[in-house]
């Protein structure tokens, strides 16, 4: 997720003015009690988020935790109604699908961010690409699913894995585009100013010297965006669909560009929904399988991005 | 500093010529060629959000000449009886975000005021980290958990607590002529949206009370505040349209929230929920799940002309929580 990047203040910037509450004489005690009535609130409060946080991962752990064998990375999905078989080609499917989207949105968001700290700046057309991308990270996904299927999907006649990745394609670019723009920020300008002091070109400075000096950033940006779409559900509705078969080459009707391709959180969302124990154990380990991925990666790329602080 | 080239050649000592030429073309041609690929990619991000409009559009014209402003205020969602409708699924998206935003913004405050003022910094530096975690979780793990724990509690346990109580008299909690036990219904849904949307709230309300300048904090500690006065008139006032921001950063994830509504609020697409415990849609559940029913062009249509619908919606609430939170920095002396 992104957070607003907090500015460092400039010195002598404006300091808002909190207008002045009426002074009125109030007991100590009264005071103190209202604090501590207060503290104590937020302690529970705290408390209760964090206690339906580890719920919800204590609850996929345990069920989830009972599909999971060799099978279910390699196997395809049972018959309704039978037992063994795995997630295999669900697994595949997503990870392809999240490549692809990567491979199209990761280059493409990370030049539009160095054009949005670099170049563009504070200026009109800056100032407006970055409103739209902010706004454009807050639409629905499933509205991105919609726009594929119009796109790509109802005019070839036929759901592709391919479709899948254009729609979480679209969902990372302005993500990666506005992490970029933030991260190179956090670049000091000095380092900026002597390298173009020393005559090197613009783009050898951007290439050579920020992006350089931002690199633990960027890396941790660029994953957490890619693993934030590899666990979206709704773009994959319409575009990727589902398949009970492994993807097959690339033309085919079991390929990338010519037909449904099985992935895993739409497997996840059918099976959950299936009356048979045996799907419901299947979706709870792909359920896993997602949540231990997603904390991971979390956890590695913050330290990675903590160490890498080194300008 | 191989990378800036230089210096080496001007070791090795070529003529001087050589790498002011050298440095020369680069800004001929490489400096150009540089800007221009960066803004076609940097416009490709505003290009993509247009033609997405554009395309909602035109798919939604077929439905949006045939049914017009209408279809907003018909109520069912029944193609095959001909009624196209949104009224019924804007009202589930309406309930279910209010139940998830009354839940979750306080508590997303308390939380977010502990994390920067009460707890010591390492635990909050944990506390904050988790809290971002559960951010990342995907939404349909949330359906899940919904579905297979809190719906059955909410059926055996917790509606029929409410309504066997003189509470199940209330308006809004007395159940309606759809009324089916409550586990899958409007207020199940919008409890798992306020679980989601909570982190969210929670870590972008943190780093708006974080830009609250620590001086002002330790003058009204000066005073002899205590510390629920400094949080309530300096800390609170100071971040207060940041924090309105933050609010309108989870509406918009709440309204457009698809999976997890998708498995927990009912689908019932003919009526309108007359209260918290009736089966309801959403209209991006709706889009979901009715979809692949779709047979005719109309059909088609008139969903994408939802999502439009939909579209609209978020569009607003995202461009207000950019004016709000861009406001906020502002205040705070940051950049904007």
């Amino acid at each position: 997720m992104s957070s607003p990047s907090v500015a460092p203040s400039a010195p002598g910037a404006p300091s808002a003015t909190v207008p002045l509450a009426p002074l009125r004489p109030r007991s100590h005690a009264r005071r103190k009690a209202v604090d501590g009535l207060i503290k104590a609130s937020a302690w529970v409060a705290a408390s209760f988020g964090i206690a339906v946080m580890l719920l919800i991962v204590y609850e996929v752990i345990r069920r989830g935790a009972a599909a999971i064998d060799w099978a279910f990375f390699t196997e395809l999905p049972p018959v309704v109604g039978e037992d063994g078989g795995g997630l295999g080609n669900a697994l595949l499917g997503t990870l392809v699908i999240t490549i692809v989207a990567a491979l199209i949105a990761l280059p493409m968001g990370f030049f539009g961010g160095i054009w949005l700290a670099e170049f563009g700046r504070n200026g009109r057309i800056a100032t407006g690409v970055r409103m739209i991308a902010n706004v454009n990270m807050g639409i629905p996904s499933i509205i991105v699913g919609v726009f594929v299927f119009a796109i790509l999907v109802e005019p070839l006649q036929h759901y592709s894995g391919a479709a899948g990745s254009i729609a979480l394609a679209f969902i990372m670019l302005p993500v990666m585009a506005r992490t970029t723009e933030d991260i190179l920020n956090l670049v000091p300008n000095e380092l900026r100013e002597s390298a173009l002091a020393m005559g090197v070109p613009r783009w050898r400075v951007t290439m050579g010297v920020i992006i350089r000096a931002a690199r633990s950033g960027l890396i941790t940006g660029a994953v957490l965006a890619t693993v934030r779409v590899a666990g979206e559900t709704a773009p994959l509705l319409f575009t990727a669909l589902s398949s009970p078969y492994w993807l097959d080459g690339l033309f085919g009707p079991e390929g990338f560009f010519g037909g449904p391709t099985a992935n895993l959180t739409k497997t996840i969302y059918d099976f959950s929904g299936m009356p048979y124990e045996r799907m419901q154990e299947l979706a709870w380990g792909g359920a896993l399988v997602i949540i231990v991925t997603v904390l991971t990666l979390n956890i590695v790329m913050r330290l990675i991005f903590q160490r890498g602080k080194e300008w | 500093m191989s990378t800036l080239g230089l210096e080496v050649r001007a070791r090795a000592g070529p003529p001087r010529g050589a790498a002011e030429a050298a440095s020369r073309r680069h800004r001929r041609f490489g400096d150009p060629a540089f800007h221009v690929i960066t803004l076609a990619c940097g416009l490709m991000v505003a290009v993509a959000m247009v033609t997405l409009a554009g395309v909602l559009i035109y798919n939604s014209w077929t439905a949006i000449q045939e049914l017009g402003l209408g279809f907003l205020t018909t109520v069912a969602w029944s193609p095959s009886s001909g009624s196209y409708g949104a009224l019924a699924a804007l009202a589930g998206t309406a309930l279910t975000t209010l139940v998830a935003m009354v839940i979750a913004v306080p508590l997303a405050l308390v939380i977010a005021l502990l994390l920067t003022e009460l707890v010591p910094p390492g635990l909050a530096r944990v506390l904050g980290t988790a809290v971002e975690m559960l951010a990342a979780i995907p939404s349909i793990i949330f359906g899940m958990w919904g579905l297979f724990v809190l719906v059955p509690f909410m059926q055996e346990r917790f509606v029929p607590w409410i309504t066997e109580s003189w509470l199940g008299e209330l308006p809004l909690l007395s159940p309606g002529a759809t009324f089916q036990g409550g586990g899958f219904s409007i207020l199940t849904a919008g409890l798992v949206l306020a679980v989601m949307v909570l982190p969210f709230i929670t870590a972008f309300s943190r780093d708006v009370l974080l830009m609250v300048p620590r001086v002002t904090k330790e003058a009204g500690y000066g005073m002899g505040s205590t510390t629920w006065e400094v949080l309530r008139k300096i800390s609170l006032r100071y971040a207060l349209s940041g924090i309105v921001g933050a609010t309108f950063i989870g509406l918009g994830r709440a309204l457009g929230e698809t999976m997890a509504v998708a498995y927990l609020v009912g689908g019932n697409f003919i009526a309108a929920p007359h209260s918290l415990f009736d089966p309801g849609t959403t209209v991006a559940s709706l889009i979901a799940l009715q979809f692949s029913e779709a047979t005719t062009k109309l059909d088609t249509s008139a969903l994408i002309y939802m999502g439009l619908v939909l579209f609209i919606i978020t569009m607003v609430f995202q461009v207000l929580a950019h004016f709000w939170l861009r406001r906020a920095r502002r205040m705070a002396g940051g950049r904007a």
